[in-house]
């Protein structure tokens, strides 16, 4: 009876102890996946996901704690990269704005108020006081941050137009296929 | 020499400790669909069960029998693997971080894989020697590899097909681990009668 | 000469008898022209002109812009009625940026000059004047023709291939004009081969158009230029088939004819640097087949550029019975469309009303594994396999199987048993993948943009935070002096 309890007692502290030790050579500095992760995202901090700026949003996600669905500015693109990076499935059902966004000024509401222009976290939009904002569509990742704070509703998101250059052939039916 | 190479043969082909002796199901059917993630599963596996057969061995014989307890063997068995485990999950945490979020909870679960606690006692049970121990854990668990990355292989496969609503996901792939299963059966064939 | 041995490739029925034999006729002059500012791959042209202007035949409408574009001209006199947007030739049919002419029926040219010894010029004084002429790839790919030879001379061309393939089912718009022009072209070859200091020139001619190998063959008598009769096979006038059946030579994986030292141009693209050259013309019609079941009388007619194709369609009697489909190009690669509004541009070769019997549409069944389809490719990859991994939303494994290497020639989607829509496939994933690439490349400058801003916002809140400090601290050294100056009073 003594000798099980003292040898299991030593055996758990030796391990322990082993354990111990290595815990200290393989500590994790920080979290390299939430750095890795937060490569991924777009860092225009709109906060969107519900997490405050990208920085936190990554921190979820290499914690499982959020879906690689979250960021609607990063679309399609950046559900795939983080689906690969985190080894999940992306279930593109999820993606909610299926088709991509813009931020689009209606010139004749627009009372140049500069209040959206300041809250861009990408300045796409350009303007001055008392003068029409237009937007830079190659800036913009529709955050919506502008819609919020525009006061005659002049800013809205509009899905992109598709031009030639964008389109493309839709994907083929699978009516009973099995290519 | 050649009595080794035959027994690394035999433990990981004709004794296959997933597909003959339905040792470690879990992380079979589990961490399967993908094949780079079931041959890092593999050799994390790997490193457990060679770690823990020999120092299940080690425990065995120079603690359990000088004092007696062998009645205990299952607790101290217990013990060395979770701590092998532990350090296992360390090690690839530092190392691989994506990896280690990809295993998810296979990865402590090794613990409670039934082929890491079975080889040694298998083991004591055949009253092997050290060597032959050592050898019994690691060819066992190259079989454990070897089967997790063919089947991975084989559901990437049916990925790609059009499986009837009736047998999608989790029922084709059963199917495919018996005809698998089956298909090892014939490795019997290498002893000879 | 040796021919050498071409991967895969299927043998469609030619049915080029049905227009082959008629001589081009030129289109009459149409009432208005629709003139996209794009006909070429790269950036769209700018426009020079405004609406009411009154042009000339040949003049400038829209300058190059950029490296990757093309200029275009005026393919008519009369007046510009419209700077907007028009449908495009292709399948989507979407508005494209268009400039609209009102014909004014003289069909004035601008004052043009006559090279009498084009084969003076230097090379790069030729590739000038082919920029000048906007003249683009007239085989289909549309790649502008001068940064073609730029690119090429500069990199340093051992073979010269003129490529008279023809392969696609239908057209005989190459066939005709080789056996009409032959020497108007091997003087345009010449002109090429000068420009880009090729050693070898070859004019690959498939062996089903006797009447062109043998006009070719009467025209290139004392010159450098060589006619080699290929076999027939589609899809033997794509780049890469015509550079490896004749030099035996592959193009790397991604990689440019260039890269193996080998320059490829269309037969008609050098009818149309001869024209730029020696008249100064620039390319403002092409020879188009209008072709198909559907079609009453079958021809090749010289449109100009903007033309409705209704108006081919018309020239052309008309449909003799209904068309299933309506296509601008071959029926293997050609793009469908259903707006007959739609004008010829310089890539178009031809206009197909196709019946319902020709398109042969079936439903699509499984796949059963007979790998016809890769025996097909002429590429050398797996159809079956990278259609499979598309199905399922799984392009990075697609692209792994070579996707990237896929020429979109529809071979394997012509031999399917099944029906199964490969080339389709594939079509919709390249585009899925540019898109995704391009929201990358995107997402990537936003990014930067956001980093850019978060600094500088940072920046002035810091500068502010320390003219504020330099505030108080001047304030506070003011009140010391004062309250020393007091002290000294008292």
């Amino acid at each position: 009876m003594i000798a099980a309890l003292t040898s299991l007692t030593i055996l758990g502290v030796v391990l322990g102890l082993i354990l111990g030790v290595a815990a200290r050579v393989f500590r994790v500095e920080g979290n390299k996946l939430a750095e890795e992760v937060l490569g991924i995202l777009p860092g225009s901090q709109c906060g969107q996901c519900g997490f405050p700026g990208c920085a936190g949003a990554a921190q979820a996600l290499a914690e499982g704690r959020a879906p690689v669905t979250l960021c609607p500015p990063g679309g399609r693109a950046v559900v795939l990269a983080l689906a690969a990076k985190l080894g999940k499935d992306a279930d593109m059902a999820d993606v909610k704005e299926s088709v991509p966004m813009i931020a689009e000024v209606k010139e004749e509401i627009c009372i140049g108020c500069t209040r959206c222009f300041k809250v861009c976290p990408t300045d796409a939009i350009m303007g001055a006081a008392q003068q029409i904002h237009s937007v830079f569509r190659e800036a913009c990742t529709a955050c919506g941050k502008c819609e919020e704070v525009c006061p005659t509703e002049s800013i809205k998101l509009q899905p992109i137009p598709v031009t030639l250059q964008s389109w493309y052939w839709h994907k083929p039916l699978a009516t009973g296929s099995a290519a | 020499m050649s009595e080794y190479l035959l027994l690394l043969l035999s433990t990981a082909l004709v004794n296959n400790v997933v597909l003959v002796k339905f040792l470690g199901l879990c992380p079979f059917m589990g961490i399967s669909k993908k094949m780079d993630t079931a041959l890092s599963m593999g050799l994390a596996t790997t490193f457990v069960i060679t770690f823990t057969t020999a120092g299940a061995w080690l425990l065995e014989h120079w603690l359990l029998m000088p004092l007696g307890i062998q009645y205990l063997r299952i607790l101290t068995y217990i013990l060395a693997i979770a701590a092998v485990v532990q350090f296992t999950e360390m090690v690839i945490r530092k190392v691989a971080p994506a990896l280690y979020q990809v295993l998810g909870i296979y990865l402590p679960l090794i613990t409670t894989n039934c082929a890491v606690l079975g080889l040694p006692l298998l083991n004591v049970q055949e009253k092997s020697g050290f060597a032959v121990s050592l050898m019994v854990g690691f060819g066992s668990s190259v079989g454990f590899t070897l089967v997790l990355v063919l089947f991975a292989g084989l559901r990437e496969r049916i990925a790609l097909a059009t499986v009837s609503a009736t047998f999608a996901g989790a029922p084709i792939a059963f199917i495919t681990a018996g005809l698998l299963a089956l298909a090892f059966m014939g490795f019997a064939g290498l002893v000879p009668h | 000469m040796k021919l050498f041995n071409l991967r895969g490739g299927v043998h469609p029925e030619g049915r080029k008898d049905l227009s082959a034999d008629i001589p081009v006729r030129v289109l009459p002059l149409p009432k208005l022209l629709f003139v996209p500012l794009q006909q070429h791959i790269g950036a769209p042209a700018t426009p020079v002109v405004n609406v009411g202007d009154h042009v000339l035949k040949g003049q400038l409408i829209a300058a190059a812009q950029g490296t990757v574009s093309s200029a275009i001209h005026a393919p008519t006199s009369g007046v510009i009625v419209g700077l907007g947007d028009h449908a495009a030739p292709h399948p989507s049919g979407l508005p494209v940026p268009t400039i609209t002419l009102e014909s004014d029926g003289n069909d004035a040219w601008i004052t043009t000059e006559t090279v009498t010894d084009p084969f003076a010029l230097s090379a790069e004084d030729i590739a000038a004047r082919v920029a000048a002429a906007g003249i683009v790839g007239l085989g289909g790919a549309t790649f502008p023709a001068a940064l073609k030879l730029n690119l090429s001379r500069n990199s340093g061309v051992q073979t010269l291939i003129m490529n008279g393939g023809e392969c696609e089912p239908y057209l005989t718009c190459d066939d005709r004009i080789m056996r009409e022009r032959a020497l108007e072209i091997v003087e345009g070859i010449r002109l090429i081969a000068l420009a880009v200091a090729a050693k070898e020139v070859l004019v690959g001619i498939e062996d089903n158009k006797p009447e062109a190998i043998a006009a070719m063959q009467s025209a290139v008598k004392g010159s450098e230029v060589k006619v080699v009769a290929m076999p027939s096979m589609y899809p033997m006038g794509s780049e890469k088939q015509i550079i490896q059946v004749l030099t035996g030579k592959e193009i790397p994986a991604g990689g440019r004819p260039a890269d193996i030292g080998v320059l490829v141009h269309n037969v008609a693209t050098a009818f149309a640097v001869q024209q730029a050259i020696r008249y100064s013309r620039p390319l403002l019609s092409r020879i188009v087949t209008v072709s198909g079941g559907a079609i009453k009388a079958a021809c090749n007619v010289e449109a100009l550029v903007g033309t409705p194709v209704q108006e081919l369609i018309d020239f052309a009697g008309g449909y003799s019975q209904p068309a299933a489909r309506l296509v601008l190009g071959g029926p293997m690669m050609g793009q469908q469309f259903s707006n007959t509004n739609v004008p010829v541009v310089k890539g178009t070769s031809g206009v197909l009303a196709l019946t319902s019997q020709e398109i042969g549409q079936a439903e699509a069944s499984p796949c059963i594994r007979c790998s016809t389809c890769v025996r097909a490719c002429p590429v050398g990859l797996l159809p079956l396999e990278m259609a499979a991994h598309i199905r399922i939303s799984n392009l990075a494994g697609a692209v792994t199987l070579g996707l990237k290497d896929c020429i979109s020639c529809g071979s394997c989607s012509y031999v399917c048993p099944a029906h199964i829509p490969l080339v389709h496939y594939f079509n919709y994933a390249k585009g899925d993948l540019a898109t995704q690439e391009r929201a990358k490349l995107k997402q990537e400058a936003t990014k930067k943009l956001a980093e850019a801003r978060n600094e500088r916002i940072a920046r002035i809140e810091r500068e502010r935070a320390e003219a504020a400090a330099k505030r108080k601290a001047a304030r506070a050294a003011k009140e010391a002096a004062a309250a020393a100056a007091k002290a000294e009073v008292v």
